[in-house]
Formats: structure tokens, C-alpha cells, sequence
């Protein structure tokens, strides 16, 4: 073996053992530094860091903030309707040697746990309250209950912190969704009706009064108009009265001699007539008048 | 997420960082020392078997050195980049948050910093819709838009896992939560705005406990409608109100038709009673005037006018109607009677009353006759052209 090959290897298992020695904690990460399996360092700092090949090892864990976002579940509440609601919990690794020992770093062990106590926690807290104070009044002390409750645990058990368990969805079974609509339809059928009565009622109020006001309009025409005639009745009469009063006898020669003329004006009339009236005296005798 | 990108890699030369420059001199002849250290090694060691190894082995050093410093230099350009006014960037050392960096031309230690460039001022939106429970357990379908920039950009890449995945996951919650807390009606119609807003502060407070770094600008709730199961009846609400308005509308017309109508119609009869009495005044007058004019006339020489108006009348009198005339006295016995134009059978009254010497019963008699048989005749004629 030459020297200069020698020398390669020696460059070799440098680098190698360099390169085992070496490791980074990224910022977003969490590590435990192990010996033989056990841990040794639990809380490993983001930056470089050394450590003996083959002696140690680093398991790293994501140090942010993460989700689990459980399946839709069903539930019963308070007066036993059914619900389905769908949550998502935030949380964050927060003692890594707990974690480690408890999950052995694996994510999807550690969320799958939390859901399973999401739902639980979610069970109990639905159970105890009406839809209504589900759906609107009590979201938060819902989720604050849950999430206190659940942080304990979390804790204890795992090393995570819960930072938030939040509801997403609450919605009503399909089969009771269908019954909603049903109801909200009559609801609305229910205003649509009623807007056109009303709609109805208006009008016939409004034509009742254009029709009240009409009569009344001609009512008092015609008091008028009968008022005005009168008048001119009256007027008349007075003006008649007075002409014909400055000699009584006169006007009736007058008013007779006119209702003559009128009387008897047609060809059909037929008159008897005795020659001894005054028309005729000269018809008899021409010296009748002397 | 880029980056290591060699933006200004060809400005290298003139960047602030003069140590950078300085570095690599200092660097080579520290290479240089090492190198011809190793070159006295090995070129020894070869020197023994050769001779020629010190010739040999300064012109392979050279070269080696050429090479290095040609690295490094390419290393150190791969760290300039530029940072645009609208970025931040986040510098991670060995995976340690080191610092922001804020925009203008920078330079960082490839392959020892991690750079992340995150936007700052970008507007980002994010939309979703759904169908959700309202407090009185109707169901509406809102869709609505987020707005979002990212405000702190050391929160938004260090923080959170997926921090866009946890807006969607808290701008649903948030927004059913506060859809749940309001009544149908309001959520439909004037209580959208209010939701945004609403919405709006509870995102980001769930965005704050997140530690997203992201900062929600703007809330608009697009579209708040009733599921489409139910959206015909919604409809017919609507249609309903126009219905509403409509028949309104038609009574108004047949109320603005007809009233005015009336008041013409009244203004009519009053016009024509007016008519009426200025007519029956004025005639009156007239009559009256005539009468007075007559009178004064009258008095002047009243037995002439009398007689002349009553010979007037007379004479008008009998000269439209038909006549019977029947003398009583002895003397001058003169009876015209034109009944054969009158009636047909006149001639036997004729024959009869032509005698002389009637008596005046008799006359009367035969003058009641005839007016009978005229009378009989005349109904007779009436109901035969009123038969026909």
C-alpha cells in the first residue's frame, strides 16, 4: 500500500466522521440527543452542533405550531338531536423527551391521540348543551373547556401544548338538513302569501277610498248643483212675482191668451164653438159693436 | 420558498461587504501555506525516489491553488443577491434564526445561511364558501374572501406549519362561528357587513394565538343566499313583494283614474246647474221685462189692447184648429161644419143638421152626437195607426 492511498483513506474517514459529527437543529425544529437510545440532551438548541459518531443520535421533531384536523364526527346534544361537527386542534411539541418517549417522534401517532381526545372532550361538551347554545351562545366556553382539558392531558402525557381546539363545522345530518329546508320553505311560502294579501289588502283599500271619495265628489255636486238651481228658482219666482204684480188682472188676460195659443196650437184639436162669443159678434152682425 | 439566488452575482466586486474581498486573499495564502506544506510532504516523499519532486510539485501546487481560489470565489458570488423593496428575508445560520433582512443588496455565506424570501406587501386572498347553521337553526350559504399580508415574516416561515392551510382552517371557523351567532335575516341582508367585521377581528385574533405572522387586511363577505333547496321560495318572497308593490301600483292607477274623473264630472253637474239658473233668471227677466213693457203699453190704452190682443189670439187659435161652429138663435142660422174632411160618415150629421128650424135641444143633441162620433172615430183612428 503507498503512501498516497493511505493518505486518501485517511481523508476519507475524516470527512465521514466529520460529517456524523456534525449536525444542525434547524429553527423550526426540535431535536433530543440520544446515547445509545437513551436520552441525554432533551432540549437541543437550533444551530450547529457536534457529537460523537456512533455513540449518539438525533431524533428531530417539528418544533412549530401544528394542526390536527379531525374527521367529521356525529353527535348527540342536550335534547338528542344529532350533530356533525368538525374541529381542528393547534399544538406544539412542547417537552421533546416526553414526546420522544410517548410517541417515539412519530407526528401521526401524536395527532391521532389528540383527535381521539378531541372528539371525546367534543362528546362530552355537545352532550350537555342544546343545539342553539352549540350552534351561537357557546362556541368559545365549548372550545375553552375543551381545550383546557385537553391541555392537561396533552401535557401530561404526550409533551405537546394545545394552543387551540376550534370547531369548523357544525352542521345537521343530511336527513335533518332536508326537514330544515322543508321548513324554511314553508316559512317563506308563509311571507310570500302574506305579502300578497297585504299587497291585496292595500289595493282594495285604496280602490274602496278612490271609490268613497267619488261618491262623495258627486254628493256634493249634486247638493250644489241643487243648491244653485234653487237659487235660480228663486230667483226667477222673485223676478216673475214682481213683473206680475204690478197688475194681477192684466198678467192673467196675458198668461191665459198665451196658454190659449199653446193649448190649442196643433191641427188635431177640434172646437165647438157657439158664434155668440165676442170673436164672433160681427160675424152675426156688423153693427154689433155699436 | 428560493433561495441562494445569484441575482447580482456579477456586482460582486463592488458590494459593501469589503471583508468578503479581503477574505479570500487572506484565505489563499493561508491555502498557499497549507498546500506547500503538503507539497513538502509529499513532494519529499517523492523527492526521495525522484530527484525532480520540488520542480514538479511548486507547478502542481499552483494550479491546485488556481483551482481553489476559482471556488471560492464562485461560493462567494453565490451569496450576493438583491432583495426587492417589496421583500424581507429571513436568515437562518446553521439553521438558527440569525436575522430579516430588509431590501437592497445582500449577502450571505452559501450552503452556512439559509435565506427565505417572503413577500410583505403582497395582498393575498384566499376565498371559501360554505354552507352553515345560522342561530336560528335556518342554514345559509355564505362565500366569502380573506385579505391577507404577511407581517411578520419571521412568525410566518419559523412558526407555524402550513400557516395558509391554518387562515383557511380559522377564517371557516371564525366564520361559521359568527354566521351561528346571527339570525338568518340579518345574514342575508344588512348584517353582512357587520359579519365581516366580526369575522375579522375573531381571525385574527385565532391568527395571532397561531403565531402565523399574517395580518388580515379585509373581510368581504361576496355572497350570503339561502341553499339552493330552498332558493326557489326565497324567490317567490321576492316576487311576492313585487306583487305587492304591483297590485298597489294598479289600485293607485284605478284610484288616480277615477277620482279625477269625479271631480269632472261634478264640476259638470255644477256647471250645469249654473247653466240652469242663469238660464231660468235670465228668461225670467226677459219674460219679466217683456211683460213690464207690454203693461206700460197696456195702460196706455188698455180696453184697444186688450181687444187686439185677445183678437190676436183668437185668430191664431182658430186658425190652427178645426171648428165646429154652431149658431143657437132664430136669424141668421149658420152651421159650418166641416166634418166630411174630418170623419168619413159626416154626411148623415150634415143632412141632419142642415134642417131649419132645430131647436136648440135638438142641436144639442145632434152636437153631442157628433162629437161622440168624432171622439169614437178619433180613438178609432189612434188605436188603428197605433195597432199598426
Amino acid at each position: 500500500m503507498s503512501k498516497q492511498t493511505l493518505a486518501g483513506l485517511l481523508v476519507a474517514i475524516v470527512l465521514v466522521t466529520l460529517s456524523n459529527s456534525i449536525y444542525v437543529i434547524r429553527e423550526t425544529e426540535r431535536g433530543v440527543l440520544l446515547k445509545f437510545g437513551e436520552v441525554v440532551d432533551p432540549n437541543l438548541l437550533p444551530g450547529l452542533h457536534l457529537k460523537v459518531p456512533f455513540v449518539n443520535s438525533v431524533r428531530k421533531f417539528d418544533g412549530r405550531i401544528l394542526t390536527v384536523d379531525s374527521s367529521p364526527e356525529r353527535f348527540f346534544t342536550q335534547e338528542k338531536k344529532a350533530l356533525i361537527v368538525d374541529s381542528y386542534a393547534k399544538f406544539r411539541v412542547t417537552d421533546t423527551a416526553k414526546y420522544y418517549t410517548a410517541t417515539n417522534g412519530e407526528e401521526n401517532r401524536a395527532a391521532g391521540l389528540l383527535a381521539q381526545r378531541i372528539n371525546d372532550g367534543l362528546r362530552n361538551q355537545v352532550a350537555v348543551r342544546t343545539v342553539q347554545e352549540v350552534v351561537s351562545g357557546q362556541r368559545d366556553e365549548l372550545m375553552l373547556a375543551i381545550a383546557a382539558q385537553l391541555n392537561e392531558v396533552a401535557n401530561e402525557e404526550l409533551g405537546v401544548e394545545v394552543i387551540d381546539v376550534r370547531v369548523k363545522k357544525i352542521d345537521l345530518p343530511p336527513d335533518v338538513s332536508e326537514s330544515v329546508y322543508r321548513r324554511m320553505n314553508a316559512e317563506r311560502e308563509k311571507e310570500a302569501r302574506e305579502l300578497r294579501s297585504e299587497g291585496k289588502e292595500l289595493a282594495e283599500g285604496i280602490r274602496a277610498a278612490a271609490d268613497r271619495e267619488v261618491t262623495v265628489i258627486e254628493a256634493n255636486a249634486f247638493r250644489d248643483a241643487e243648491i244653485i238651481r234653487g237659487n235660480g228658482d228663486a230667483e226667477a219666482t222673485r223676478i216673475y212675482a214682481e213683473a206680475f204684480n204690478q197688475d194681477k188682472e192684466f198678467y192673467s188676460f196675458v198668461r191665459s191668451l198665451q196658454a190659449y195659443r199653446e193649448t190649442f196650437g196643433s191641427g188635431s184639436d177640434v172646437m165647438l164653438l157657439q158664434p155668440d162669443s165676442q170673436f164672433f159678434q160681427y160675424l152675426r152682425n156688423p153693427q154689433a159693436g155699436e | 420558498m428560493s433561495w441562494n439566488e445569484p441575482g447580482g452575482g456579477n456586482k460582486g466586486p463592488r458590494d459593501p461587504w469589503g471583508g468578503g474581498n479581503q477574505g479570500p486573499p487572506d484565505l489563499d495564502e493561508a491555502f498557499k501555506k497549507l498546500q506547500q506544506q503538503f507539497a513538502s510532504l509529499f513532494g519529499g516523499g517523492r523527492g526521495g525516489s525522484n530527484g525532480k519532486g520540488p520542480a514538479k510539485g511548486g507547478l502542481s501546487g499552483g494550479l491546485l491553488s488556481v483551482v481553489f481560489g476559482g471556488a471560492l470565489l464562485v461560493w462567494a458570488l453565490m451569496g450576493v443577491y438583491q432583495l426587492d423593496e417589496q421583500e424581507r428575508a429571513v436568515v437562518l445560520r446553521f439553521g438558527e434564526y440569525h436575522s430579516t433582512l430588509t431590501p437592497g443588496l445582500q449577502w450571505n455565506p452559501p450552503l452556512i445561511d439559509e435565506v427565505i424570501t417572503v413577500n410583505t406587501t403582497k395582498v393575498r386572498a384566499s376565498g371559501l364558501r360554505e354552507v352553515m347553521l345560522t342561530q336560528d337553526e335556518n342554514i345559509v350559504e355564505v362565500s366569502m374572501s380573506v385579505q391577507y399580508v404577511i407581517d411578520n415574516p419571521k412568525d410566518f416561515v419559523l412558526q407555524v406549519r402550513d400557516p395558509e392551510v391554518s387562515l383557511q382552517h380559522a377564517a371557516q371557523s371564525a366564520l361559521r362561528h359568527v354566521v351561528g351567532g346571527t339570525t338568518m335575516d340579518l345574514a342575508l341582508t344588512e348584517g353582512r357587513a357587520a359579519i365581516g367585521f366580526d369575522v375579522r377581528d375573531r381571525l385574527q385574533q385565532y391568527l395571532n394565538d397561531y403565531a402565523t405572522g399574517i395580518l388580515v387586511s379585509k373581510i368581504n363577505i361576496d355572497d350570503s343566499k339561502p341553499p339552493a333547496q330552498v332558493q326557489g321560495a326565497f324567490d317567490d318572497v321576492i316576487k311576492a313583494r313585487e306583487d305587492e308593490e304591483r297590485v298597489k301600483n294598479e289600485a293607485q292607477s284605478y284610484a288616480n283614474g277615477i277620482v279625477p274623473e269625479a271631480r269632472g264630472g261634478a264640476q259638470r253637474v255644477l256647471e250645469e246647474s249654473n247653466a240652469y239658473r242663469d238660464q231660468v233668471i235670465a228668461r225670467a227677466d226677459g219674460e219679466a221685462q217683456r211683460f213690464d213693457q207690454l203693461l206700460t203699453e197696456y195702460r196706455k190704452a188698455p180696453e184697444v189692447t186688450r181687444e187686439r190682443l185677445y183678437l190676436d189670439t183668437m185668430q191664431e187659435v182658430l186658425a190652427n184648429t178645426n171648428k165646429v161652429m154652431v149658431d143657437v138663435d132664430g136669424g141668421n142660422n149658420v152651421l159650418y161644419l166641416p166634418l166630411d174632411k174630418m170623419v168619413p160618415n159626416a154626411g148623415q150629421s150634415r143632412s141632419a143638421s142642415s134642417r131649419n128650424g132645430v131647436t136648440e135641444r135638438d142641436l144639442r143633441e145632434i152636437s153631442d152626437q157628433v162629437t161622440q162620433q168624432l171622439r169614437r172615430d178619433l180613438d178609432a183612428a189612434a188605436t188603428r195607426r197605433e195597432g199598426r
